[in-house]
């Protein structure tokens, strides 16, 4: 049996692959509390970097589609509003399941792409992996979600800021800078609290789906799901992987809270965007 | 199916199609769009019921019942799902297991958990040992009902509450003027009344509820998505319609199954919502009203 120091060593950045810890995960009567306790604290790692990294790029994103919809254009609006309905109609589930079976099909060499003066080459084998494929779907899928509580948040920046805009002559972008956007942001950022919860939640379908982990290096709920399989015995890894998400959630809450206050910082108290958990994990 | 299938290798294209799309297989990959609906079926109406039960805890005047129901509602609201339908299905069916063990096998001496192995004695196993694969299939279905119910009745539960709250206050007290008592006041004010606040709580769960359905897969059962991958799947000369790896094709069908779905019963509510707005005193309902007049 190990000691608890010695799982710590050899299972805390074990998700990172092979080259960070054992090579093989604990198995059968060999499992120890503490190897569950730190392997799946190791697969959180990938859980934040997902969900880090498809807030972020989705975020710039979903500004991009919000407005594209609320525009009056004839192409692109019905484009966007499509991509909405599209990403938010159908089970994220199936969405990893369709392109990781879409990204196999392309060819392994990659993808020239002439830009004229210059060659593009997309690395089309990274996209078969989780890292890569997996996080692409996951921003798809974030953009189309939160580019719907933009879009309502647009249509509901109040008039009178509109006319204030005008008033001093602002127009086309300096408009979007200074009045429109931070009006949006300021009412969307309660809902988008709760977007950022439940994409957090849902990383742990990436490796559940079609895509593979390779070198047994996968994401927090994976590893529960592991343990469950090879002791039989669900209740300790899966309240555990609980409370993990659990203390997860209560960070997010506690940092988008503090940029709602900056957001928020010119109106008075009772006026102030407030945020509510509403749970809604599946998508 | 057809007369012509006998040799699928010599068929032209439309022909070679028409018999692939119809093989057993197939057929059976048809049946499970129909588990999926028969899950949404059996789960809403439970999950509902759950629901009420749960609202009219919260509402209910004796503490212990609001504990309980504050409790169910919170936890399962605060842990992700995801662990629930896995954790429920495992965990109910080793419960089971253990109840059917102390009441069929009670002089039975060694431990039920010994090391990583769940050991109970013959008797006890359900579904009972040797039966038909597909009784082991429905009872897998079932547990998946019950998880289903679980998690969505905590949502319904929130949502009744929050809409049994939002009933106007005077036609509680205009109820209780005409010396109704609580539970009249309750079945005839209350609850025809609150539906119309629920309706747009109900159509998101159920939308949820929809998107959810696809996790069957991971309690093992053979729904679309296990059969999406088998039959989409690479089959080589060996199979009588080979063909190269076509599971986008699948996925893509199942993903146009999931979007007609959800944009279906989008409107279904939003018609369900007009007729229950008539005569209610909300925005909705004066305007009908106004429209009308």
């Amino acid at each position: 049996m190990r000691t608890c120091a010695e799982s710590f060593d050899a299972y805390i950045l074990r998700a990172l692959g092979r080259d960070y810890g054992e090579n093989l995960l604990p198995r059968g009567l060999d499992i120890t509390t503490c190897d569950q306790v730190f392997l799946i604290a190791s697969g959180l790692i990938w859980n934040i970097y997902f969900a880090g990294l498809a807030i972020i790029i989705g975020f710039g994103l979903a500004v991009g589609v919000a407005v594209a919809r609320f525009g009056e254009s004839r192409i692109l609006s019905p484009l966007a509003g499509g991509f909405i309905f599209v990403f938010r109609g159908s089970p994220l589930f199936i969405q990893f399941f369709f392109f990781y079976s879409a990204f196999v099909l392309l060819p392994r060499s990659g993808i020239d792409i002439p830009l004229g003066f210059v060659t593009l080459t997309v690395n089309t084998s990274a996209l078969t992996t989780a890292q890569v494929g997996g996080l692409v779907v996951l921003v798809l899928n974030t953009t189309a979600y939160s580019a719907e509580l933009f879009l309502g948040a647009l249509r509901s920046i109040p008039k009178g800021d509109l006319e204030a805009a005008d008033a001093y002559g602002m127009s086309g972008f300096t408009k979007f800078r200074r009045v429109v956007f931070p009006s949006m942001l300021r009412l969307a950022w309660p809902s988008y609290t709760n977007e950022a919860i439940f994409l957090t939640h849902s990383t742990t379908l990436v490796f559940l789906s079609a895509f593979p982990a390779r070198q047994q290096s996968g994401e927090a709920f994976y590893y529960a799901r592991y343990f469950v399989d090879q002791t039989f015995n669900p209740f300790f890894a899966y309240p555990l992987v609980a409370a993990y998400f659990v203390v997860l959630t209560l960070s997010i809450i506690g940092a988008f809270g503090l940029v709602n206050r900056h957001l928020n910082r010119h109106l008075p108290q009772e006026r102030r965007a407030r945020y509510r958990f509403r749970p809604q994990y599946l998508r | 199916m057809f007369s012509f299938c006998t040799d699928p290798s010599v068929l032209p294209d439309w022909q070679w199609f028409a018999c692939y799309l119809t093989n057993a297989t197939h057929l059976q990959f048809y049946r499970a769009f129909g588990v999926v609906l028969v899950l949404l079926a059996i789960t809403a109406p439970v999950a509902l019921g759950m629901g009420m039960l749960g609202a009219l805890a919260l509402r209910s005047r004796f503490a212990p019942l609001v504990w309980f129901g504050k409790g169910y509602v919170n936890i399962v609201r605060g842990v992700p799902d995801i662990v629930f339908f896995l954790f429920v299905p495992i965990a109910l069916g080793q419960g089971i297991e253990w109840v059917m063990h102390q009441i069929n096998c009670p002089d039975w001496d060694q431990p039920i958990r010994q090391g990583n192995d769940f050991i109970v004695c013959r008797e006890a196993k359900v579904p009972p040992l040797n039966s038909a694969a597909w009784v082991y299939q429905l009872y897998a279905f079932l547990m998946a009902v019950v998880a289903f119910a679980l998690v969505f009745g905590a949502f319904a539960a929130n949502t009744l509450h929050g809409a049994m709250q939002a009933v106007p206050r005077a036609q509680i007290e205009t109820a209780e003027a005409y010396g109704m008592t609580r539970a009249q006041a309750f079945r005839r004010i209350v609850l025809p009344q609150m539906w119309v606040y629920a309706l747009p709580g109900l159509s998101n769960i159920w939308q949820i509820l929809i998107k959810a359905t696809p996790l069957l897969f991971l309690l093992g059962i053979q729904d679309i998505v296990f059969w999406a991958r088998e039959l989409g799947g690479q089959k080589t000369s060996l199979f009588a319609y080979p063909h190269p790896d076509w599971r986008m094709w699948y996925f893509l069908g199942l993903l146009c199954f999931y979007l007609f779905l959800t944009w279906g019963s989008e409107r279904a509510f939003a018609r369900l919502n007009a007729r229950l707005s008539r005569g209610q005193a909300t925005a909705a309902g004066e305007r009908m009203r106004k429209a009308a007049a």
